[in-house]
């Protein structure tokens, strides 16, 4: 339960004393109707395809946390997926369950065949979600090109 | 997550997101976001559920076509609940229990060892099962993963199985394939297919050999002088939550 209150007392707290980013304005772009977009899905449980590269862990010659990110396919199946975030403390059995559960591709296919969303993406992307916020901002502003040149104009962001 | 859709709405992408914590995308105020009841690890709500997953986010997607934000709306239901499901019990493994001599370094590896084979046929039926398996990561196979445990156990660096990561990073990717494979393969037994994920996190670290074996780990990486062994073992090794359930 993400409920700080309802959570284990460390969990609680770690979660509490986490600094978040405060950003001084607020961008806002509209888009078309739902049933008209392109959606692409970005994680950030540390997914990637099982033949690319695992999210580094920090390292002396590196000590911080991974902020780069990995391509998954629209093809890509739930075999294909794998996941190394670093963290431990969030529940891992649910994807070991159902990949929906973290990367709901399989939903987002089904709102597409049923019209209620344009179209997948032909790429989508997943970040480690442990790395600084604001060390995300290199990769992201890189992605944002990508993401238009293959027509996104609503993008899914799912943490973990 | 939500300093990605500040970053991605500013370049000119509509962005929404489902949120976990709901006091931190207060703080970061992205441009639309559903915030879930959900426990961590479980943005969907719950497992092979797919009715419940497509609420949650048709849900999520319908914030797209907000005329104003910020937006934060709240999810209106919590994750269907498994209390109907059957109980794990504490050591639902019919292999021995877990050695309490922890100091018997040999014998606690050796136990480690048949506790993973005796795994190994509910594992294969498990994978067979759900036509997947997510212990693949670090490219070992699960007696491997023993064995490249044990040496660190014994004080020793192994060399890295692999060429392009160094020994800690697979000792990592082993670490979570370990897991992985303990819960896929007595998710596999009879009754235990609806094990609550607190279940069976509690029946890794508190009832297998394998949680006392990493928690030695643990131990021992703590008195490393070396700053990453050290940040592997207090923060990337053992939850937050069973911390103090370690015998070191």
């Amino acid at each position: 339960m993400a409920r700080l209150d309802q959570m284990e007392t460390h969990d609680a707290s770690a979660l509490r004393d986490m600094p978040c980013p405060e950003f001084p304005s607020q961008p806002w772009v509209e888009g078309s109707p739902l049933s008209q977009r392109r959606i692409a899905i970005i994680s950030t449980a540390g997914l990637h395809r099982s033949d690319d590269r695992p999210f580094s862990i920090p390292s002396a010659a590196a000590p911080g946390m991974a902020a780069d990110y990995r391509i998954i396919p629209s093809q890509c199946t739930a075999n294909d997926l794998a996941m190394s975030h670093v963290s431990t403390n969030f529940d891992r059995t649910g994807f070991q369950q159902d990949w929906n559960v973290v990367f709901p591709l399989d939903r987002l296919r089904e709102l597409a065949e049923k019209g209620e969303i344009g179209s997948l993406a032909d790429f989508h992307y997943s970040f480690m979600g442990a790395a600084t916020p604001t060390d995300l901002e290199p990769s992201a502003r890189r992605l944002a090109p990508l993401l238009k040149q293959d027509h996104v104009d609503g993008v899914l962001l799912v943490p973990v | 997550m939500g300093a990605l859709a500040h970053y991605l709405e500013d370049e000119g992408l509509p962005t929404v997101q489902i949120s976990l914590i709901r006091e931190h995308t207060e703080k970061i105020k992205p441009p639309r976001a559903l915030w879930v009841p959900f426990e961590l690890g479980r943005p969907l709500g719950v497992p092979s559920d797919a009715a419940f997953q497509t609420e949650v986010l048709r849900s999520t997607l319908a914030l797209l076509e907000a005329p104003s934000g910020p937006v934060l709306t709240d999810f209106p239901q919590d994750a269907p609940s498994a209390s109907d499901a059957p109980v794990v019990l504490a050591c639902p493994v019919n292999f021995p229990a877990p050695v309490k001599d922890v100091t018997d370094t040999e014998r606690l590896q050796q136990t480690f060892q048949n506790e993973i084979t005796e795994l190994h046929s509910w594992y294969d039926l498990a994978v067979a099962q759900r036509g997947r398996t997510t212990a693949i990561v670090s490219g070992l196979s699960p007696h491997a993963i023993g064995t490249f445990i044990g040496e660190f156990l014994n004080g020793n660096i192994p060399d890295s199985p692999r060429d392009d990561l160094p020994a800690l990073a697979v000792l990592k990717l082993a670490v979570e394939d370990l897991k992985a494979y303990y819960c896929e393969a007595i998710s596999a037994q009879p009754g235990q297919q609806h094990a609550t994920s607190t279940a069976l996190t509690d029946w890794f670290w508190c009832h297998t050999t394998a949680g006392q074996i990493l928690f030695r780990l643990q131990e021992r990486g703590k008195h490393k002088d070396d700053s990453a062994w050290q940040l592997f073992s207090k923060l990337l090794l053992v939850p937050r939550a069973y911390q103090a359930a370690s015998p070191y």
